[in-house]
């Protein structure tokens, strides 16, 4: 298939890897301890596990599964906000896929579907605004999700109800943005990360700039990278060469979609629709200051978070879970307690089992054959 | 209660209907729903079996035995939506599902039963469509449909109509078909292009607002099943990839045969619109639905009989060998992707729901 199997390319994948082995040999970092790159984003977790990427990097590469799967690190208390939205019966809830299953204290949103609520899968939230328009004495409520790559397209659907006053429809946002959370990460004192793949989707909203700090104050390199395996091999290669020769600097891989500066049109209407909230709580991470976006004053009756009234309660992570040690590269998925047993993808407890872009499901579903390997190395060294 | 269509012995005129839909009178066990059931089941389905119109057909087991030394006995339940798609629609479904799953077996498909639940309102002319639908596939698949039942319900209980078929198969003396039967080495085989039926319905749903070509791949397999048993009477095993597609079947008789199966993406044969439409939706086309696919375990000496038995027939003109089993850990299925690396291809936990970006 054109412009998708030329990235798919065996052959070119063989010689990159080769160049990455002779890179990672020659490394000090790497005689000590194995060199760690965190691919922010869900789509690259989920790209490296549908190719089997991480089988194919030598062992002193460690890949880590970063936050960026806004499925999974949506709290508890959100979804039980979601689903009291829901479970109103003038509402019809609106939402992408793969939100359905993200567990509640008390139920996922697909679980209060069966349970009678109208909550209905869409592709886009101007699917949900023709809804508003074919339903007009319903209140259609699309949730808002996702980083700076979904942003535009809910700021813009919030225009287009604006222009064509249309009452019945409001965005439930959930929106979160990606710098302040790489920063918490970083500040992170128990983190060796020695690099980052950059989030394609975002940056190619946000352009290449805001990451400039990334390089400049905790000195470590990132590569803006595509979501087709040859655009991730190619880019933990740009990665090991920035480390080993010294340099750290905000490289764009992906440059045949993100533009440096970002898309100013689409920035636009984000700046005219949403502001910072102060904090906003993540599963697994906890509160982070700047994190998540809300809907301007000005756009008020658009905004269902001020709409219909929320319990808004929040909801602590189960104790058991150690989502946070795996986003943060402290431990891998299968060393979690919980992983496997008391959390599987039938019934996640922790937000990484999630999605298929959760670092622990995709582990779960794809990550045997690399697991296997580790296990053996282990009893290896055991004996 | 068990309202069976034909009821009347003595030859008499048949109903006829009136009205442009189905009312719950047409459920209600009178004359209208006799006239219903003439109108539009009986005047598809007529065959002989069928004709003494009583409250069970009743079949000659001398007959049957002189065709096959078992029976072999399915059922299946119709809910497609939508009931009517590229390449097909709900009646053709309910006879081709019910029809592979007696061949996979080894089995010849003979009789089917056929339950239909209607919601009210539905009209009488789609009603009509999908019983010629139906009886045209059965006289495709050579089978008959020799009794019945159907049920009316309010606005809202079903989705239009729900279709229940079963069927009753003879197998030959000697046909030995089961997962416990697959060695180390034996060779995996389809006979054709994956995914089509899966995406074809999810387009058709609309909401996707996708355009495409891609139809339906349903079609009754007894006649390729008995193709490839022919050229290839050493085959350990046959299966439909139906629900779940091809990577739950392989998962299925990796954990049954307690055997590790490899496969490889780039000898899995798919359609360019197919492989797009997952693109698109963050999908996997391994687990996307079949209803005119099987897969087939053959012994190594006897893979290329297979593959060219196939080919060679219309139904199997793009098979091709995906992969193989092996001695690793049982039930485990792993696959080797296109760009190079391995991956495990693990059972889906629920429904396929596309991706957020």
């Amino acid at each position: 298939m054109k412009y998708v199997d030329e990235y798919r390319d065996r052959a070119k994948a063989q010689i990159l890897v080769r160049e990455i082995e002779t890179l990672a040999a020659g490394m000090k970092i790497a005689e000590k301890r194995p060199l760690q790159i965190m691919e922010v984003c869900g789509g690259h977790t989920h790209s490296i596990f549908r190719y089997g990427i991480e089988g194919m990097l030598p062992k002193s590469i460690e890949l880590v599964h970063g936050p960026g799967c806004p499925v999974c690190v949506l709290p508890m208390g959100r979804v039980d906000d979601c689903i009291a939205i829901a479970e109103r019966p003038e509402v019809i809830f609106t939402t992408f896929g793969d939100a359905m299953r993200v567990p509640g204290s008390r139920k996922s949103l697909l679980q209060a579907k069966a349970d009678g609520a109208d909550v209905r899968m869409v592709y886009s939230p101007m699917d949900a605004l023709a809804l508003a328009r074919k339903n007009p004495t319903r209140e259609i409520v699309f949730f808002g999700i996702g980083f700076e790559t979904t942003m535009p397209s809910t700021a813009l659907t919030v225009l287009q109800a604006e222009r064509e006053s249309i009452g019945n429809f409001s965005v439930f946002c959930n929106h979160i943005t990606i710098v302040p959370t790489i920063k918490a990460i970083l500040d992170s004192p128990d983190l060796h990360l020695d690099g980052f793949l950059g989030p394609g989707h975002v940056s190619m909203v946000i352009g290449t700039a805001p990451y400039e700090f990334i390089a400049r104050f905790y000195k470590k390199p990132m590569v803006v990278a595509g979501f087709e395996p040859l655009d991730v091999l190619q880019s933990i290669w740009m990665v090991l060469k920035q480390i080993k020769e010294g340099r750290c600097e905000i490289e764009n891989q992906y440059a045949r979609i993100v533009p440096d500066a970002g898309n100013t049109l689409a920035l636009r209407a984000v700046a005219r629709v949403y502001e910072l909230r102060e904090y906003f709580e993540w599963r697994g991470l906890g509160s982070i200051d700047h994190s998540g976006i809300k809907m301007r004053a000005a756009y008020a009756r658009f905004d269902a978070e001020r709409k219909f009234a929320l319990p808004n309660v929040k909801i602590a992570d189960p104790k058991s879970c150690q989502c946070g040690e795996v986003l943060k590269g402290v431990i891998k998925p299968w060393q979690c307690k919980v992983f496997g047993t008391a959390c599987r993808p039938e019934t996640p407890l922790g937000a990484l089992m999630v999605s298929s872009e959760g670092a622990c499901s995709a582990y779960y579903q794809y990550g045997g054959v690399k697991r296997q390997r580790d296990d053996a190395a282990i009893e290896a060294g055991a004996a | 209660m068990n309202t069976v269509y034909f009821n009347h012995r003595r030859r008499r005129a048949r109903g006829k209907v009136h009205v442009p839909t189905v009312t719950l009178a047409h459920g209600g066990g009178g004359k209208a729903m006799k006239d219903l059931i003439d109108d539009v089941f009986v005047e598809a389905f007529d065959n002989p079996l069928l004709a003494p119109l009583d409250d069970q057909a009743r079949l000659d087991l001398a007959a049957l035995g002189r065709q096959g030394d078992r029976l072999a006995f399915t059922t299946d339940s119709f809910v497609v939506d939508p009931p009517v798609f590229p390449g097909g629609d709900i009646g053709k479904l309910a006879v081709c599902g019910t029809v592979n799953d007696l061949a996979v077996g080894g089995a010849v498909p003979l009789f089917l039963s056929c339950a239909v639940i209607v919601e009210e309102g539905v009209a009488i002319d789609f009603l009509r469509r999908i019983a010629r639908s139906m009886a045209e596939t059965a006289r495709q698949a050579g089978v008959q449909i020799v009794t019945g039942d159907t049920k009316v319900v309010n606005k809202g209980a079903c989705d239009k109509i729900f279709i229940t078929t079963s069927g009753i198969g003879a197998i030959r003396p000697g046909i030995d078909l089961g997962p416990h039967r697959a060695r180390p080495g034996d060779i995996i085989l389809v006979n054709g292009l994956l995914g089509d039926h899966g995406a074809a319905i999810l387009c058709a749903r609309g909401d996707l607002a996708l355009e495409t070509p891609i139809a339906s791949d349903c079609a009754p397999l007894h006649d390729l099943v008995a193709t490839l048993l022919a050229a290839a009477p050493g085959t350990r095993f046959i299966r439909d990839p139906t629900r779940g597609g091809v990577a739950t079947v392989l998962n299925e008789i990796a954990e049954a045969a307690q055997l590790a199966i490899e496969i490889d993406e780039d000898l899995t044969p798919l359609r360019d619109e197919v492989r797009g439409f997952c693109e698109i939706l963050g999908l996997d086309t391994l687990y996307l639905a079949n209803e005119g696919k099987i897969v087939a375990i053959v012994p190594p000496e006897q893979a290329q009989p297979a593959l060219d038995a196939m080919r060679a027939h219309p139904l199997g003109a793009a098979a091709a060998v995906i992969g193989r089993v092996v001695a690793g850990e049982p039930g485990r299925v792993t696959m080797r992707t296109v760009f190079g690396g391995n991956r495990i291809v693990d059972m889906l936990v629920g429904e396929q729901l596309p991706r957020i970006c």
